[in-house]
């Protein structure tokens, strides 16, 4: 077994072992975040291109794992996220709060269960495998998602089942119309015709619900805003983002001479209201959890704003890295934002904005790390949400689509306008009826802020590193060469 | 347009059909049904019709290929396991004290 099968395969180990361990399990943390951030960094330091068939079969019937751009990206920064939100678990454990439906200890065979299946799901290239990753991650996300509240995840598995066997309805038309479910192989021998095209408007939808795209995001606010901060960290930067990752499989490997522009300008339609609708809910919420969730909300809708930019894009390389760049960012960032938010509420008098008030007295160290993901989530510089935007927000200029250069300056002013509402809340005197500041002292305790500070620099840092990490997300695919884009062939 | 190809009607064709016809029934009872136990099953009968489609779909002229069988065994065991997933969360909501957030799941609850 090489790196590839490695990556798939120590989770899963460390999974079973704390299934063994029990109570205990929660130790093995302190070797899994390393061991992961050392694959994940050989990973990237590999060629590209770097291949595994499983078992060595071949093609047609095998599976096969590659190391390209987004694999390698969004696995080391999987690897960070996951290894500092296990972190962070150890020193703060995600009780079950009112639900009372898991404990603590459930929690680490979830986060390991998600840690194997998001890195299957990156590095396969089998769009049948891909739909048993997306049940590994959903599974781990359904039940994450009932530590805070069992309605909500209840919710969130119906819809997401549903979205799974959309998914497959669409593998098994491929199935039959082309005898290889391959990503590689299919976009050698891609035709367009209805079974095709059924196939991938089956499998788009599924994947949109799993990637909580405007208006299939009705179950995200719900499920991540009552789980534990360490559930929801997991849920709103990993689990939402398979989903992306396998449309862009579908949509610019698979299938780019089918894709039409009208069909990628639906996507990025729904891409920009989800940024608008997202972020003005995100200022109609007066609690803070769910403002951070409706803020994935509208930050998942940049990723899909990106699909016709990419695509339109005469040398579409840049708002690739784009696009992928404001994936991991949002990751980062996000993550940091939602450990920040469990700090800062357990602080808090309630879990209400107003309630805020004192604490960047109290907890300076926390309100930075969440100042620092805003910062990175407004597209502010230097950050790496900052390098993200500017690339996407050039490449929509260079195509003269002004309505999505408009929707990326209007989204970044609405965040802004939301996160500062939160952190201003921070900055306020304390509220005369919220217990007294003595009782937040212990809080502040700066071990508990490292994994969110943490992150939070990280995402800044990555504002940095721009071009190294335009380098790594870089990858090679028909699309790369212009004039793909065809126009759409009524059928 | 192909698929829709003037060859003479097969048993595979029969099972893909069946198949078509069980989705559409299980999501129209999806979306019409309420209750989690309901909504569980008829997911189900979707999940059967998809795997009809797969397994139908797959037979080749005379031979049969075993990729589709290899696929619909695979997805059936998931099925089963996200079944018995789904089964428990329903016995513990339905166990669970009454809590304000039943019966409005769609609203986060404090």
């Amino acid at each position: 077994m090489n790196l590839l099968g490695l990556l798939v395969a120590v989770p899963l180990g460390f999974m079973v072992a704390a299934l063994l361990l029990r109570g205990s399990g929660r130790w093995l943390i302190l070797a899994a975040a390393p061991v992961m951030a050392g694959l994940a960094l050989w990973l990237a330091l590999l060629p590209p291109g770097t291949t595994l068939l499983v078992g060595n079969w071949d093609l047609p019937l095998g599976i096969l794992l590659r190391a390209d751009g987004v694999a390698r990206l969004m696995v080391l920064a999987g690897a960070l996220v996951i290894g500092a939100i296990g972190l962070h678990a150890l020193v703060d454990p995600p009780g079950g709060n009112d639900g009372g439906a898991a404990t603590a200890e459930t929690f680490w065979p979830l986060l390991y269960l998600m840690w194997a299946g998001a890195n299957a799901g990156f590095l396969t290239t089998d769009l049948f495998n891909l739909y048993v990753t997306l049940e590994m991650v959903s599974l781990a996300a359904v039940a994450l998602a009932a530590m805070g509240s069992l309605a909500a995840a209840l919710r969130y598995f119906m819809i997401a089942m549903l979205g799974s066997l959309a998914y497959l309805l669409g593998v098994a038309l491929l199935v039959a119309n082309y005898n290889t479910v391959d990503v590689t192989l299919l976009a050698q021998v891609a035709r367009l015709d209805l079974a095709t095209v059924m196939a991938l408007g089956l499998m788009t939808a599924g994947l949109l619900i799993k990637a909580a795209l405007f208006p299939m995001h009705g179950w995200l606010p719900p499920a991540h805003a009552a789980a534990p901060a360490p559930a929801s960290a997991l849920l709103s930067a990993i689990a939402v983002k398979l989903g992306f990752v396998i449309l862009l499989r579908l949509w610019f490997e698979a299938f780019p001479a089918i894709t039409g522009s009208a069909a990628l300008h639906v996507l990025g339609g729904l891409g920009a209201a989800a940024v608008i609708y997202g972020s003005i809910q995100a200022m109609r919420q007066d609690r803070l959890k769910p403002l951070v969730a409706y803020s994935t909300v509208a930050q998942v809708g940049y990723l899909f704003l990106a699909f016709p930019l990419v695509a339109g894009a005469v040398e579409p390389s840049s708002a690739w890295a784009g696009m992928t760049l404001h994936g991991v960012a949002h990751m980062l960032a996000k993550a940091a934002m939602f450990l920040a938010a469990g700090l800062m509420l357990k602080a808090a008098a309630g879990d209400r904005i107003a309630d805020l008030g004192g604490l960047a007295q109290a907890m300076p160290l926390t309100v930075t790390a969440f100042g620092l993901a805003a910062v990175s989530l407004m597209g502010l510089p230097p950050s790496g949400g900052f390098t993200a935007k500017f690339l996407l927000l050039s490449a929509a200029i260079e195509q003269g689509a002004f309505l999505y250069a408009g929707v990326l300056v209007v989204g970044g002013l609405l965040a802004a306008v939301y996160l500062f509402r939160a952190l201003s809340a921070c900055f306020a005197p304390l509220a005369g009826a919220g217990p007294d500041t003595a009782s937040r002292g212990p809080v502040t305790g700066g071990v508990k802020a490292v994994a969110p500070l943490a992150l939070a620099g990280l995402a800044i840092v990555m504002g940095f590193a721009g071009t190294a990490l335009v380098d790594v997300s870089a990858i090679e695919v028909p699309w790369a060469t212009p004039t793909v884009i065809q126009p759409e062939v009524a059928p | 347009m192909e698929l829709l190809a003037p060859e003479p009607v097969s048993a595979g064709h029969i099972y893909a059909v069946t198949g078509a016809i069980l989705t559409a029934l299980g999501f129209y009872a999806f979306i019409v049904r309420r209750h989690a136990l309901r909504q569980l099953l008829a997911v189900n009968v979707v999940g059967a019709g998809v795997f009809l489609i797969l397994g139908g779909l797959g037979r080749g002229p005379d031979a049969i290929d075993p990729m589709p069988q290899a696929l619909v065994i695979t997805g059936i065991v998931v099925a089963v396991a996200l079944t018995a997933f789904g089964a428990a969360m329903i016995v513990r909501l339905a166990e669970a004290p009454r809590s304000p957030d039943q019966g409005k799941a769609g609203k986060p609850d404090a």
